[in-house]
């Protein structure tokens, strides 16, 4: 299960995980070890504590440097949310008087298994986003990982305020505009334009997989709880054992939700990488305007040349480094999907043929008990 | 919730899961107990019994012992009777294990003071019918081999029995003689009424014979019985007899009753023209033990319950309505019940075969109506031919069952209720949309049709009834009336069951009996886990349809996602998925389906089942309730009388003296009333629950052989699947 959205080609001179986490109320507390080889580290091995908002405090620092621009950063992960199975945990416990005892032990079980496994989950995406960091040539010398790595203190970063977060807001929605005016525009370079709408027709598509693919995965872990709610009236109902069933028809649930989610997020990945790219084109585009701007008004022309000069530098830098990420990005796509795929169906049999034995075992049952 | 988790590396410990799985199972074991209580409860006789029998041999055995000892103790050991052995052994042992049964059960009748309690007689009468239930078995191995020889064995039975006789009435005198000093007339005519039984059964496979139904081999148990019945009654009636006439003068019913069996038995073995009619004159005798064996009897003779009916008025007041008779025959269905459910195991599956086809939409616009094939096919000579269709529409069906709870509930039955009136599905039916959910629906109600109508004639006395036949065999049935669901006979309807439920409020019955006290509450609760399952069994069914849409529309994405895929082997890979997903689609469709009508249709049938048990024992209830009351009348009719003496007035003294008279007659009436309905009670609820065991386990292992099957179907398609996924390169 491990890494399950990319592979990584696994250079020992810088090996992250996160081998610990601690859920207090609202934080989640990871412990982030790293072991090195580099000397731009003061010690070969050391762990530090790391809440949430650090990885993303990261993540901007990385958007904002402007040497990443060509770059494909990779996307943050997302919010801890256990709001799911807490909620569900606490519509338990309300209901607790309505369900028998064994129903109620079945239910929180399950509950914990699936807490536990959104747990896992987030744990995993955020040591996916340092261990891409680190497999990178460029970011795994970015001085701001480094100290994030290192600094065995609180990182005590600032939160984002009200402000900030409508600043975020507004220029989201202006990049978003952005995206569709220059959509529009044709690009010179035809490996772009290709690219361009390829990720383009991909992200769509993929957007509406993943929202179908939440969506089946919702309604098979519904069909999981009605299993568990049955099988325990039915146990208690005729002796018969059928929890079994119910049991690993959960169990099975949880873990495809897991392996899809996790197929998602690659996808999402994915997505995120196209939104680089969109960023990065319109950065390009935006250069290529304000010379034209300079050039019509010639004024300040040899401003605008140097401006010029300077973006085209920049836009050929970044197509060159852009054209290497989304290659090493297809690559990496079509590898991860093959494993995943892979890993899916080979759990679908899994759980299939354990299901098929439980089956067979409480039909077993059946036949010897009444 | 606080938890300290962490990654995979060190999982928080959760292993408990296995154990837990492993716990309910023993309470499982435990909470079963309640639904094979019948089970358990004839093993542990049967165990607990043989002591009765050997202590009874004892003396038999001393008197015995110089010529036929052999034979006695292979039945008292229980050896099954070896097929190599001559018929003559083979039927004195039966002869004799009857006869040892007797004995005990005598003994134990009598040595027992003489059922002060009633409690004590109870549980040895119980035994004694188990007892010959457990060595049936063996025996019928002897008659099976020999079964065409059946009436030969009988006249060699008689020959063998006048040699026995004399050896036999010895025994029987000394074990008579001495308690029968100290006893009252009524449990020695008790006593008697046992053999009575023995011997209505005895006329039953005779009849049997004469029907000429002896190809199946399951009557063969039942000449089986009458073997070993039959012997003992000339064993009693010549010795016994005299014995009773000089006893007492009031033990001429049980001499009377004896006296006709010679006849009949000896008639019946010699295989000549037994006539029904001598047939039912001795059940009628004891109408008590009548209504026990009528359930058999009838099917060979159908109008001898009305014969009987007639006999028993005259019979009854003969029979000394003792409160040790009463209890017997309450008792006694239990032991009955047991054979009779293994009869009737085994008649189903020769008996019926019913089956509900072809809904067709006939008329148009509202007046439209649904009519269903009817098929029958039977091996049962009460049918005029082995095959025939009947069309019938679903008024029918309900008029059926209207036709059979007015007979039948009253009496304590559990009338089978067919599926109820959905005027919003067939509505849409009759709108004429040709939609799925339409055809959905009538497909589920030809499903519910058959099952219910395979209920009701696996019921042995609806079996019976004429309305069914004619039901199954009538071409043209009467336009039923009255089922409409808000017409002026439903809302009469309606009334009465308004009235009924408040009387039902305020009658506080104090329960006599435990069990069915247990039963009602064992009742309630699973009617209530019924109606929750089945709410949980229709939120899987929705949630199951749920994900097969959502299966269909992620297939649907991945399809699109697979098409803009610029590798091609990940594209095809992709398309691949969505193949997958789509047929899984079709998987939890068709599962969706199968939850639905394997196993939400089980729980609702279950749930309307219910409720005719529920009414089953309010009828008992409600037989309880004419009985106090008429103890509360007759109380009410003394006090007027010691009035009237007090105040002297001989004019109406007489007039209220009849009036008590006709009280105590009707409470007496209303007391058999009521204990015979708690019998039939007792009986179906058992029935019952032995069939809700068979039901239930059958459509579970369907419902789980449909899961397995899918789930082998999604190993299949992933499988197909996995090479695709490692061909991206």
């Amino acid at each position: 299960m491990r890494s399950v959205s990319v592979d990584l080609n696994n250079d020992s001179s810088l090996l992250i995980d996160i081998p610990d986490a601690l859920c207090e109320r609202d934080k989640v507390k990871f412990t982030v070890h790293t072991k090195t080889t580099l000397n731009s580290f003061q010690k070969p091995e050391f762990s530090v504590p790391r809440q949430h908002e650090d990885f993303i405090w990261l993540h901007d620092t990385l958007v904002e440097t402007e040497e990443y621009a060509g770059l494909i950063i990779p996307p943050a992960p997302p919010k801890p949310d256990f709001e799911g199975p807490r909620e569900k945990m606490h519509k338990l416990g309300e209901g607790e008087s309505t369900m028998t005892k064994e129903e109620y032990a079945k239910m929180k079980q399950e509950l914990e298994a699936e807490y536990l496994a959104v747990f896992k989950k987030t744990v995993q995406v955020h040591e996916i986003f340092l261990q891409r960091l680190s497999s990178h040539p460029v970011f795994s010398k970015d001085r701001n990982f480094q100290i994030f790595l290192e600094y065995d203190q609180d990182l005590s970063v600032r939160r984002k305020n009200a402000k900030e977060f409508f600043g975020g807001f507004f220029k989201n929605m202006v990049k978003s505009a952005d995206e569709v005016l220059i959509s529009g525009i044709k690009d010179v370079d035809e490996f772009f334009e290709q690219e361009k709408t390829f990720l383009l027709d991909y992200f769509s598509k993929i957007k509406d997989a993943t929202a179908k693919a939440e969506k089946m995965t919702r309604s098979h872990k519904n069909v999981a709880d009605d299993y568990i709610h049955i099988s325990a009236t039915v146990i208690l109902h005729t002796g018969v054992p059928r929890k079994v069933e119910g049991r690993v028809a959960s169990d099975q649930e949880l873990k495809l939700t897991e392996l899809l989610r996790y197929y998602m997020r690659d996808i999402q990945a994915a997505k995120d990488l196209l939104y680089r790219r969109a960023r990065a084109l319109a950065d390009y585009e935006n250069s290529n305007k304000a010379l034209d701007k300079a050039r019509l008004k010639s004024k300040d022309i040899p401003q605008a040349e140097e401006n010029q000069r300077q973006c085209l530098q920049k836009f050929d830098k970044l197509s060159e480094s852009g054209k290497q990420e989304l290659t090493s990005f297809k690559g990496r796509r079509v590898v991860a999907f093959r494993k995943n795929l892979i890993e899916m169906a080979e759990l679908e049999i899994k759980h299939a043929k354990v299901r098929i034995k439980s089956a067979v075992c409480s039909e077993h049952n059946l036949f010897t008990h009444n | 919730m606080k938890m300290a988790a962490s990654s995979e590396r060190s999982p928080p410990p959760f292993p408990e899961s296995e154990e837990q799985e492993l716990e309910p199972d023993l309470e499982d074991e435990d909470s079963d107990e309640g639904a094979d209580i019948f089970t358990g409860g004839m093993l542990s006789d049967v165990v607990m019994d043989p002591p009765l029998p050997t202590s009874a041999s004892e003396p038999a055995k001393d008197i015995f012992s110089d010529a036929p000892a052999d034979s006695f103790n292979d039945p008292l050991n229980k050896t099954s009777a070896e097929p190599e052995k001559t018929e003559s052994t083979g039927l004195s042992k039966a002869q004799v294990v009857s006869l040892v049964d007797k004995a005990a059960d005598d003994e134990d009748l009598f040595s027992d003071p003489l059922g002060e309690s009633a409690a004590a007689p109870v549980t040895d009468t119980k035994s004694a019918p188990l007892l010959d239930l457990g060595e049936e078995p063996p025996k019928s191995d002897v008659t099976e081999k020999t079964a065409s020889a059946a009436v030969k064995e009988d006249v060699s039975a008689e020959v063998h029995k006048a040699s026995q006789n004399d050896v036999v009435s010895k025994p029987q005198k000394d074990i008579f003689e001495e308690p029968l000093k100290g006893t009252v007339k009524e449990p020695a005519t008790d006593v008697f009424s046992e053999p009575t039984g023995g011997a209505a059964a005895v006329n039953k496979p005779a009849r049997a014979d004469l029907f000429g139904d002896d190809d199946e081999e399951d009557l063969f148990k039942e000449p089986l019985g009458a073997v070993t019945k039959k012997p003992q009654v000339p064993l009693f009636t010549e010795e016994p007899n005299d014995i009773f006439t000089e006893a007492k003068a009031g033990s001429k019913a049980p001499s009377d009753l004896f006296t006709e069996e010679t006849f009949t038995a000896p008639s019946a073995a010699a295989a000549a023209k037994p006539s029904v009619n001598t047939g039912s004159k001795t059940n009628g005798l004891h109408s008590d033990e009548e209504d026990l064996f009528a359930e058999a009897t009838v099917e060979l003779s159908l109008d001898s319950p009305h014969n009987d009916k007639r006999k028993r008025e005259a019979a009854k007041p003969s029979v000394p309505a003792s409160t040790l008779s009463s209890s017997a025959s309450t008792s006694k269905p239990q032991p009955k019940t047991l054979e009779e459910l293994e009869e009737e195991e085994n008649e189903d599956k020769f008996d019926l075969n019913i089956s509900v086809t072809n809904p067709e939409k006939v008329g148009d616009g509202m007046n439209a109506y649904m009519a269903y094939k009817v098929s029958t096919q039977t091996t049962l000579s009460m049918f005029r031919s082995k095959q025939f269709v009947v069309r019938r529409r679903f008024s029918d069906f309900l008029g059926l069952y209207e036709k059979l709870s007015e007979k039948h509930a009253q009496n304590g039955y559990i009338v089978p209720p067919p599926p109820e009136k959905s005027i919003l599905g067939m509505t849409k039916v009759k709108v004429g949309k040709e939609d799925p959910s339409s055809a959905e629906f009538v497909e589920r109600r030809r499903a519910a049709l058959e099952r219910y109508l395979q209920r009701v004639v696996c019921h042995p006395s609806l079996l019976q009834d004429p309305d069914v036949r004619e039901f199954l065999e009538k071409e043209e049935l009467p336009r039923a009336v009255g089922t409409q669901a808000l017409s002026g006979a439903g809302f009469l309807k309606m009334i009465n069951k308004a009235t009924d439920a408040v009387s039902k409020m305020t009658i506080k019955m104090n329960e006599s009996d435990v069990w069915f006290e247990e039963k009602l509450q064992e009742v309630e609760s699973e009617d209530q886990q019924l109606r929750k399952l089945h709410a949980m069994v229709d939120s899987l069914v929705i949630h199951r349809k749920e994900l097969s849409m959502n299966t269909a529309m992620f297939a649907k994405s991945v399809a699109m996602l697979g098409s803009s895929e610029d590798n091609t082997a990940l594209s095809r890979a992709l398309s691949q998925l969505a193949e997958v997903e789509d047929r899984i689609e079709q998987l939890h469709q068709d599962q969706a389906s199968n939850d639905f009508f394997i196993f939400a249709e089980l729980l609702a049938d279950y749930i309307r089942l219910l409720g005719a048990v529920r009414a089953c024992f309010d009828q008992r209830m409600k037989a309880w309730q004419r009985w106090q009351d008429a103890q509360n009348m007759l109380q009410k009719k003394r006090e007027t009388e010691a009035k009237l003496l007090w105040a002297n007035k001989p004019d109406k003294l007489q007039q209220a003296k009849d009036e008590i008279v006709e009280w105590e007659a009707k409470v007496s009436q209303y007391e058999r009333d009521f204990e015979r309905v708690s019998a039939t009670v007792r009986k179906e609820v058992i029935r019952y629950e032995k069939e809700k065991t068979r039901d239930f386990k059958k459509q579970i292992i369907r419902y789980l052989e449909s899961l397995l099957q899918s789930q082998q179907q999604l190993i299949k398609y992933w499988e197909a699947f996995l090479p695709e996924a490692k061909a991206i390169a």
